[in-house]
């Protein structure tokens, strides 16, 4: 999806996986959801329970970042 | 806390700084963190709501052929955070693609191809009650297609003519043919052409994202609509976010009120946390807790109460509302935290100077009549045994003496 409202999507990679989980101290299915069929990560290849790093940029508070789950439609 | 603790989009910026400044920038970094176990929501709720109350409560009407209400100020607000389905005053930016961009003509032509027109805005239709005949009078092709499947007989090249044997038939087919929508895109009631620099930018009244970002010769890079779930629908929740995000910005702004966007994000943030977006209420988030309690509190609550009965349902008294309604301290602040020691560490001796009694004599904990009840209630009682445990241990003189006189 190319318009300026939607922010760059990601796939992360296991180490950055388990690296997030330490830091937040979460499991993934505490996190944010996104669904499999969403516009945002057409492309993406993305499987059910990858977890997408999303790289906002944000009005006042600057680039920022969020990250979401994989679920089913 | 430590650097490596520190959030990605955070650390990235720490790179380019020498040491104390670091140090500066992390302290006021961490001074800017929220503590754990603060009410964000609540805090969010009420600044939001508080200005709330300053905005217009108007909807703004327009008389005229088309009844136009356009909601501002608090009606909107709560537009968005009810994510309507169909909003009051969908409207679009629609900005051309880079070659014909500052082509009025190229505008015009766009506009045209944008703006829905019903058969009746360009042509006359007449019925000819006398013959019962029902006459439409047209020169564009496009009506031509459509009226063909109607009538054969062409009179005349630009007039048709629909014949049937009563008048409430012919009214139907009149009916019918009012509402056909002949050119455009359906749901755009207005396209105006403004010049903004030096290229021609579209505004439209109406939105329909799915069939305008299908057209070419748009820029689908900067398109955009105001109504939030044809957004989601069209770029996913991340888009459906940044325009709640936006559009509450923009209505608070246009009231000139003050609010921290970050409470508006946590809100958009969690109108969206299950991929889709969610309307704050009954019907989504306050709808959809795990708590039977908590959503019993909030509306509807004979409905919870009697379905959680019927399924079973657990409630593991992890929120506020639930807490609250059984008069537990609430997870909030100081009330998230347990008190936890190390067994290593524990005091040997029980704290207070309440000195351990052995085992055997539990009886002589608590009131002194209610130890009484409870000795009275043994089959036997070995009554200098229990004298010489209550030396031992509270000593109340009360009790040693009912004791006492218990022996004989």
């Amino acid at each position: 999806m190319d318009n300026e409202l939607v922010p760059k999507h990601e796939i992360l990679d296991e180490k950055e996986v388990e690296k997030l989980l330490q830091l937040y101290n979460v499991t993934p299915r505490q996190l944010p959801k996104i669904k499999e069929g969403d516009p945002g990560i057409m492309g993406l290849d993305a499987k059910i329970g990858d977890i997408i790093k999303i790289t906002r940029n944000e009005l006042v508070v600057g680039r920022n970042i969020y990250y979401r789950v994989v679920v089913r439609d | 806390m430590i650097e490596r603790d520190i959030p990605e989009s955070i650390a990235d910026r720490l790179e380019s700084m020498d040491k104390n400044k670091r140090k500066e920038f992390l302290d006021s970094y961490h001074k800017a963190l929220v503590e754990p176990g603060e009410a964000v929501g609540t805090i969010a709720a009420q600044s939001i709501g508080e200005p709330g109350t300053q905005m217009t409560l108007r909807t703004f009407h327009y008389a005229g052929v088309v009844e136009l209400s356009v909601p501002l100020g608090l009606p909107r607000l709560i537009e968005i955070i009810d994510a309507r389905r169909n909003p009051k005053d969908p409207r679009m930016i629609i900005h051309l693609e880079k070659d014909i961009r500052k082509d009025e003509k190229k505008a015009n032509e766009m506009a045209k191809k944008l703006l829905e027109v019903f058969l009746p805005d360009i042509c006359d239709m007449k019925i000819d009650v006398k013959n019962n005949q029902l006459r439409i009078e047209t020169n564009d092709e496009d009506i031509k297609k459509v009226l063909m499947k109607y009538t054969e007989d062409e009179t005349g090249g630009d007039v048709y003519v629909i014949e049937k044997e009563s008048l409430y038939d012919l009214k139907k087919i009149q009916n019918k043919l009012a509402k056909k929508r002949i050119r455009g895109v359906k749901g755009i009631k207005k396209v105006f052409i403004r010049k903004e620099g030096d290229e021609y930018v579209l505004y439209t009244n109406g939105s329909n994202m799915k069939v305008v970002y299908g057209m070419s010769g748009i820029d689908k890079k900067r398109i955009i609509s105001n109504d939030i779930r044809q957004i989601y629908e069209t770029f996913g929740v991340e888009a459906g976010r940044n325009i709640i995000v936006n559009e509450a910005v923009k209505v608070l702004e246009d009231q000139d009120l003050d609010v921290d966007i970050r409470h508006i994000m946590l809100v958009a943030d969690q109108m969206t946390v299950t991929g889709e977006i969610q309307a704050v209420g009954r019907q989504g988030i306050s709808g959809s807790k795990e708590s039977v309690l908590a959503r019993a509190s909030f509306e509807e609550t004979e409905k919870h109460i009697l379905m959680a009965g019927l399924r079973g349902e657990v409630d593991t008294l992890d929120g506020v509302p639930e807490n609250i309604i059984i008069g537990q301290p609430i997870p909030i602040g100081t009330g998230m935290v347990k008190l936890a020691i190390k067994s290593s560490l524990a005091p040997k001796k029980p704290i207070e100077g309440k000195k351990e009694t052995a085992g055997e004599n539990k009886v002589l904990d608590g009131k002194v009549s209610d130890v009484k009840k409870k000795i009275e209630k043994l089959d036997s009682a070995d009554y200098k045994a229990l004298i010489e445990a209550e030396k031992k241990g509270e000593n109340r003189k009360t009790l040693l003496k009912w004791l006492e006189s218990q022996i004989d």
